[in-house]
């Protein structure tokens, strides 16, 4: 189901946390919202889910064309995901798994044999068998979040919103979770929506970025659209490193490290390059990186391979040409 | 054991606070603990048991029973209704209404009492007099009820006093003041724990759609319930044990507005020391019970509270 957001205003007494927010999260999509704290992605999030109320006005939220503002959360089939997961810590996981179901009026309540075969399918979906019995406290991180996950999954939901799903994880449980999550979403094919403050993740997770500053959306697009063609210096730097650079022409550009060209000294072009000398290097990794300073003083990050560095042969304190080459 | 050297004092400066730990405890917790069983006792247990049973004292205790029997469920459904309120919601004067809760702890039991006497006592703002007329209306309708053939019986006692509506000196004011002296208790319990709670679950349990009665019910209560039993054993502790406040508003006459705690002086002053040290052991052992409930709790939710993470 796909869910359209027009013109959403909200205010915290003089704060403004929403400014005339409007976005279109198509049907089946994995939707991040980015942005620092304070941008208002989380207050977004929750307006969808009917947890907070957009402040008053011609704004609304459709779910596959239909009005939604007005109508209480429990009754927009929205699957939550709260970051710090908001488990039932007094119920099993089983218990937990179950909660939207049996909480459902008389009439549409299912058996309890069903409730028990649906925990048991949500549990395999999410790889956690076995563990119905255990309490909240016994799970490791990564599994509470996927019981979360299968706690809202269990009421079959229309869309489904995650709040910083991976922001209480450690690093290395995070990568795994998230190339998990990706899979899970194609598997499911669920209108997904997640809240990150991390760049990676949304890059390398989400078919649509949305890049959120100051209670506004400052960019929407594909994670390549958004990295290779930046609307304004905030999603750029935002997005990851990037350098000021201005080239022989005069002209100012943003450029991303390892969008800089490092040539011998002798292959200098002054209508392309610039002069630089290298003032440290950095090799352990995949990557190297350059630090140089151009003949005016500026730094400037460059990003090149390995490869290319050994067979470049340089130095600390060597003379090269940089030229900008950004894609297409 | 080389990391704790930091923190641990040397041997004699140890037994000196053990043994002044020991002193003052001894002193000032489990000497008046014994005097008061040993003074019940001393003249042999059957004036022990008859000073117990002798009418007053049944009284007394019936009256202690009855007001604690009212004021702790008041007191309960209030709390949990205030703390629900101050910390599930965000509005302008909650920081004043948490301080109002506190109200009753920040003053003398004495003005406790006086206030009442102050608005319901003979030249207060409701005399008697005024109150009859007041309820005039409720006393008619009550004294109908009773005159009724089925239920009659149910509305006697409350068409008698509607008619005659007595608060001050009476169990009325009794129990009025006892509800406002231990008032903020199970509040006092909850509003922390709730407030380091959040609201995370209910969001979540509002997202699978489930109701606000059922929230309360499947989600917060089971969370807070260790914290309530808690709040309810100190208020039940001090409904019983209330002197202050309800003194003033009893005006003791004995067999009818005398409390436990009441009784107890009326008997010291008139010098019978045996019998008023025989009923001081109930509330010892009320004392007793609930630091024994309140230990038992504390290691029950301790149980819980672990598996928090």
């Amino acid at each position: 189901m796909s869910i359209s957001i027009h013109s959403i205003n909200k205010t915290f007494g003089s704060y403004k946390a929403l400014e005339d927010v409007s976005l279109e999260v198509p049907n089946g999509s994995l939707t991040a919202l980015l942005g620092p704290s304070g941008s208002g992605k989380t207050t977004l999030l929750r307006i969808v889910a009917g947890l907070e109320f957009a402040d008053d006005g011609p704004g609304k939220i459709l779910f596959h064309g239909e009005n939604v503002v007005g109508i209480p959360a429990g009754k927009r089939s929205v699957g939550f995901v709260f970051q710090h997961y908001a488990l039932f810590r007094h119920m099993s996981v089983a218990d937990n798994i179950a909660f939207g179901l049996t909480v459902l009026p008389r009439s549409k309540r299912p058996a309890k044999s069903e409730i028990r075969d649906r925990v048991h399918e949500l549990l395999g979906l999410v790889k956690l068998d076995g563990l119905d019995k255990r309490r909240p406290h016994e799970l490791s991180g990564g599994q509470r979040q996927r019981v979360a996950l299968a706690r809202a999954l269990a009421i079959r939901p229309k869309v489904l919103l995650l709040d910083e799903p991976f922001g209480a994880l450690d690093a290395k449980v995070r990568k795994d979770l998230r190339r998990w999550l990706r899979v899970f979403h194609d598997e499911i094919n669920l209108t997904t929506l997640f809240v990150t403050h991390d760049q990676e993740e949304a890059l390398e997770l989400a078919d649509q970025v949305v890049v959120m500053r100051n209670a506004r959306i400052e960019q929407v697009g594909t994670p390549q659209e958004i990295y290779d063609r930046p609307r304004s210096p905030f999603v750029y730097e935002f997005l990851g490193n990037v350098n000021k650079l201005t080239e022989p022409n005069g002209v100012q550009r943003y450029i991303r490290p390892h969008e800089i060209e490092v040539l011998f000294a002798a292959e200098y072009d002054p209508t392309t390059d610039r002069m630089a000398k290298i003032q440290h290097l950095f090799s352990a990794g995949p990557v190297a990186t350059l630090g140089v300073r151009l003949d005016d003083g500026k730094f400037v990050d460059v990003e090149l391979s390995r490869k290319q560095l050994e067979d470049l042969g340089l130095s600390v304190g060597d003379e090269v040409a940089i030229r900008s080459n950004p894609p297409e | 054991m080389a990391n704790l050297q930091v923190t641990t004092e040397s041997k004699p400066v140890r037994l000196i606070l053990i043994l002044a730990a020991i002193i003052v405890l001894g002193l000032f917790l489990l000497l008046p603990l014994f005097a008061v069983f040993a003074e019940a006792l001393r003249r042999g247990w059957e004036v022990f048991l008859a000073s117990l049973t002798e009418d007053a004292a049944l009284s007394a205790i019936k009256l202690t029973l009855l007001a604690a029997a009212i004021s702790v469920p008041l007191n309960t459904l209030f709390g949990v209704s205030a703390a629900w309120l101050v910390t599930k919601y965000r509005f302008k004067g909650r920081a004043f209404l948490i301080s109002l809760i506190d109200l009753p702890f920040a003053i003398s039991p004495v003005i406790a009492g006086l206030v009442w006497v102050m608005i319901f006592g003979a030249k207060g703002w409701l005399p008697p007099e005024t109150l009859t007329n007041l309820l005039a209306p409720a006393a008619n309708l009550a004294a109908w009820a009773a005159s009724s053939d089925r239920f009659g019986g149910l509305f006697e006692g409350l068409a008698a006093w509607l008619a005659n509506p007595k608060i001050i000196f009476a169990t009325p004011g009794i129990i009025i003041a006892t509800v406002f002296i231990t008032f903020p208790f199970v509040a006092r319990e909850l509003i922390p724990l709730m407030e380091s709670q959040g609201s995370d679950q209910e969001e979540a349990a509002v997202t699978l759609g489930a109701g606000g009665w059922r929230i309360f019910w499947r989600i917060t209560l089971p969370n807070i319930k260790w914290g309530l039993l808690y709040g309810v054993l100190l208020c039940n502790a001090r409904a019983m044990g209330e002197f202050g406040a309800v003194s003033v508003v009893s005006g003791h006459i004995r067999g009818k507005t005398n409390t436990l705690p009441l009784h107890i002086e009326v008997l010291y002053n008139e010098y019978q020391f045996s019998a008023a040290f025989a009923c001081a052991t109930l509330l010892a052992f009320l004392a007793l019970f609930t630091l024994g409930m309140k230990s038992l709790v504390e290691q029950l939710s301790g149980h819980s509270a672990a598996g928090k993470h």
